[in-house]
């Protein structure tokens, strides 16, 4: 699917969802919850051929796959807590996405934390 | 997945505009309980074709990221 083909969507999807809102508002957000799903579903196989090129280059420079796959862990959580915390705020409660976010905060730090602890013990066994 | 099946797109966009027209045609006769009804259908229609693809959203991330 090409870049004009996913705007096309977009542009026809804003256009229903415009009509929508004014009649029957949850339909609206239940079209728009399927179009960023649909576009997402879209771009599957350009991630994937993105993820194979990284791992491949993980492999090949000698870091620890663990390093590449905890990132990536990262990326989806970041990816998954946005969209829902959108279509939160779209639906008009903006408090529900903020704590969307926030638990996708504290579980990206929780992924991050044995990578501190591993750059500071390098740290510290460097110092004299 | 290359060919996106844009048609639940318009299935929504459908449902949506045609419930709404049924709606203001049952208001106009004055059945309002009816009309309350039938957006109720529409909106639990609309849920179980877009909580599937949810799902899916779900699944395929969870195998890309390596999330379980």
């Amino acid at each position: 699917m090409t870049i004009i083909q996913v705007v096309a969507l977009g542009l026809l999807a804003a256009v229903f969802i415009l009509i929508l809102r004014e009649s029957k508002p949850e339909l609206a957000i239940f079209l728009s919850v399927a179009v960023g799903i649909i576009i997402f579903f879209s771009l599957l196989s350009y991630i994937a051929s993105v993820m194979h090129i990284l791992e491949e280059l993980t492999v090949r420079a000698d870091i620890n796959l663990l390093y590449l796959n905890t990132l990536l862990k990262i990326i989806g959580i970041a990816y998954i807590a946005e969209f829902g915390a959108q279509v939160c705020r779209d639906a008009g409660e903006g408090t529900t996405a903020s704590k969307i976010e926030f638990a996708g905060k504290i579980m990206i730090l929780f992924l991050a934390i044995p990578l501190v602890v591993v750059v500071l013990e390098t740290i510290i066994s460097l110092l004299p | 997945m290359d060919i996106v099946n844009v048609d639940i797109l318009f299935k929504i966009a459908g449902i949506g505009i045609f419930i709404s027209v049924l709606n203001m045609v049952l208001k106009q006769a004055n059945k309002e309980e009816q009309a309350q009804m039938l957006t109720l259908v529409g909106v639990v229609i609309v849920l179980m074709v877009v909580i599937q693809l949810i799902n899916q959203l779900f699944i395929s991330i969870r195998t890309i990221f390596n999330i379980y």
